[in-house]
């Protein structure tokens, strides 16, 4: 479990406080989403759970180790953390070494390395590309780059900053899946994210944040429904939740966020009024 | 100018292709499509299908600064871009990076945003204006005196569209301009633009997956697939006519339309797809109400 325990941290050049008395959990297994404005302070809350940034007062524990007094390094092992541009992470001559490189430096032995490689690759739709060199791929295909060089060397807690963007929909549905098998195997996925599409369809347990403190925390169709808590971290309601704000006079519920939800609730009523007809 | 005078046209592409050097297959094959003046037209496809490229084809970056083997041609405002200066194209059509990283190299942000216009030679008192204005809209103004890496990736997009704005060119070609945004700024900044089309008349293209996000404003939607153009016309059509290849392909179509798909299919409801929720909510109260 990760602990954040009332973490306040500002950055050395001062423009007040980017996190402010911050409180929250991560379990093993979970699959949570961090949302919240720009600049609201996930990203920095993010750094603080590898140990990248240090609590200014507070403090962080990752199974038990408090993250002042661990080394990057070590907390690595643990807590693998995706940054939002691919480009900050990748430099490699190929897909495939991008891939084996932290695994290299984890001091795994080569045959698994090589079985590492090739089972994320493939499940990361990317075997095709496994000896192009990344810089030849679009955005979007980076950004998958970015994320199997993560994955390679399973971290028991992943944290993704932003991993929907520059995704197409089929993509999101396959990390969407691939979300789901990571928490099956009792790893934790933690994502950064503003696209409340993608929240409002995968139903992750969600923490708002709005200038540096926890506003609101609870499962995604009751916080995204939820008009002020979303306005407070300058978010919108998914498309589904708008539309069933304006159906709620046909005595629908309000808190329905999900298209397979929304055609079930639907589906029922309209065949009642085409009978009647 | 007389504007009965103007050609309607302001780009075409002719049999447009394109390989980079050592890749191994064409990033675009005989892209065929014009845009008139004012048009908001959507560029939408799977990742990796060549949107990016065509948007480097429109402001000369190819061939210019991307090597690689170019067939066909791209006409701005009439003229061909591969025989005209980067400089003189950077007037026309305004490119507003994927990554706003690669745009932002100034000290200050108002420096960033300045420098376009400094380097169009304006007036003083001119570049001064457009700075403003182009920090006012864009909702920069705070973050004037600020290094460009001092700010989140949204506060980064913003500005970069700022520094685009500011050299008022007459296309604004923007790859998913607010993907680092939040959406309330999402929307502020697609608004925004969609403003500017509307009282100036620059012709906005933008590159994004999300439908929902500009399915409102955008006039027609260009659907690429594998360097291809396989969709184009107005959103409506493309929703009603088209609608399992675009969901086939990835593209991110909005939420409420998917919903009157997955209806219409068991035969609950008929007619035109509603692209925006006012519109599903509208069709759904007519039928719930009977």
């Amino acid at each position: 479990m990760i602990l954040v325990e009332d973490v306040s941290f500002e950055y050395p050049s001062g423009r007040g406080e980017a996190l402010s008395g911050v409180s929250v959990k991560f379990e093993p297994g979970e699959f949570v989403a961090v949302m919240g404005e720009n600049g609201a302070g996930k990203t920095t809350l993010a750094k603080h759970l590898n140990g990248l940034l240090r609590p200014s007062s507070g403090r962080v524990l990752v199974d038990e180790e408090d993250t002042r007094r661990t080394s990057v390094a070590r907390l690595a092992r643990k807590v693998g953390l995706v940054f939002q541009n691919p480009d900050h992470l990748l430099f490699s001559e190929t897909v495939r070494a991008e891939v084996a490189f932290a695994l290299h430096n984890l001091g795994y032995a080569g045959k698994t390395i090589e079985n590492q490689v090739e089972k994320t690759l493939g499940s990361l739709d990317l075997t095709r590309y496994a000896d192009v060199s990344p810089f030849l791929l679009s955005g979007g295909e980076r950004k998958r780059v970015a994320l199997a060089a993560v994955l390679a060397w399973e971290p028991e807690y992943l944290i993704l900053d932003e991993p929907t963007i520059g995704q197409d929909y089929l993509q999101k549905e396959r990390l969407r899946n691939f979300i789901v098998q990571l928490n099956s195997q009792g790893k934790a996925v933690i994502i950064i994210t503003h696209d409340v599409e993608f929240v409002a369809e995968a139903k992750p347990r969600v923490v708002l944040l709005s200038k540096g403190r926890v506003v609101g925390e609870g499962p995604a169709d009751r916080v995204l429904s939820d008009a002020d808590k979303v306005a407070s971290a300058s978010l919108v309601k998914p498309q589904i939740a708008k539309l069933f704000d304006q159906l709620s006079r046909f005595g629908f519920p309000r808190d329905v966020v999900d298209v397979h939800r929304a055609k079930q609730l639907l589906e029922d009523r309209l065949r009642e009024v085409s009978v009647h007809v | 100018m007389d504007p009965s005078k103007t050609p309607k046209t302001i780009l075409e592409a002719r049999n447009l292709g394109f390989q980079y050097e050592g890749a191994e297959a064409r990033a675009l094959r005989g892209v065929n499509f014009g845009v008139e003046r004012g048009e908001f037209v959507l560029l939408a496809g799977p990742s990796g299908c060549g949107k990016t490229t065509l948007c480097r084809c429109l402001n000369g970056l190819i061939p210019h600064f991307y090597p690689g083997v170019q067939e066909g041609e791209i006409l701005v405002d009439g003229s061909n871009v591969t025989s005209m200066p980067t400089s003189e194209v950077s007037r026309k059509v305004g490119y507003v990076f994927q990554n706003p990283e690669n745009q932002l190299f100034a000290l200050t942000v108002e420096k960033d945003v300045a420098f376009g216009p400094e380097n169009l030679g304006l007036p003083r008192s001119e570049i001064r204006e457009r700075v403003d204005w182009a920090m006012g809209i864009t909702g920069t103004t705070e973050l004037k005196n600020l290094a460009p890496y001092e700010l989140s990736g949204g506060q980064q997009q913003r500005v970069a569209l700022a520094g685009i704005l500011a050299m008022k060119p007459s296309v604004v070609v923007m790859d998913e301009p607010t993907s680092f945004l939040d959406p309330v700024t999402a929307e502020e900044v697609m608004k925004a633009v969609d403003d500017l089309r509307l009282e100036h008349g620059i012709t906005v293209i933008v590159v994004e997956h999300r439908l929902d996000l500009v399915s409102r404003y955008a006039d027609r939607i260009i659907v690429m697939d594998s360097g291809k153009v396989v969709a184009d016309g107005t959103v409506q059509d493309v929703l009603d006519g088209q609608f399992d290849q675009l969901t086939g392909l990835g593209v991110g179509v909005p939420r409420v339309s998917q919903l009157w798909a997955m209806l219409k299919r068991d035969g609950l409801v008929s007619g035109q797809t509603p692209k925006v929720v006012e519109a599903a909510a509208e069709k759904l109260g007519g039928k719930l109400s009977t």
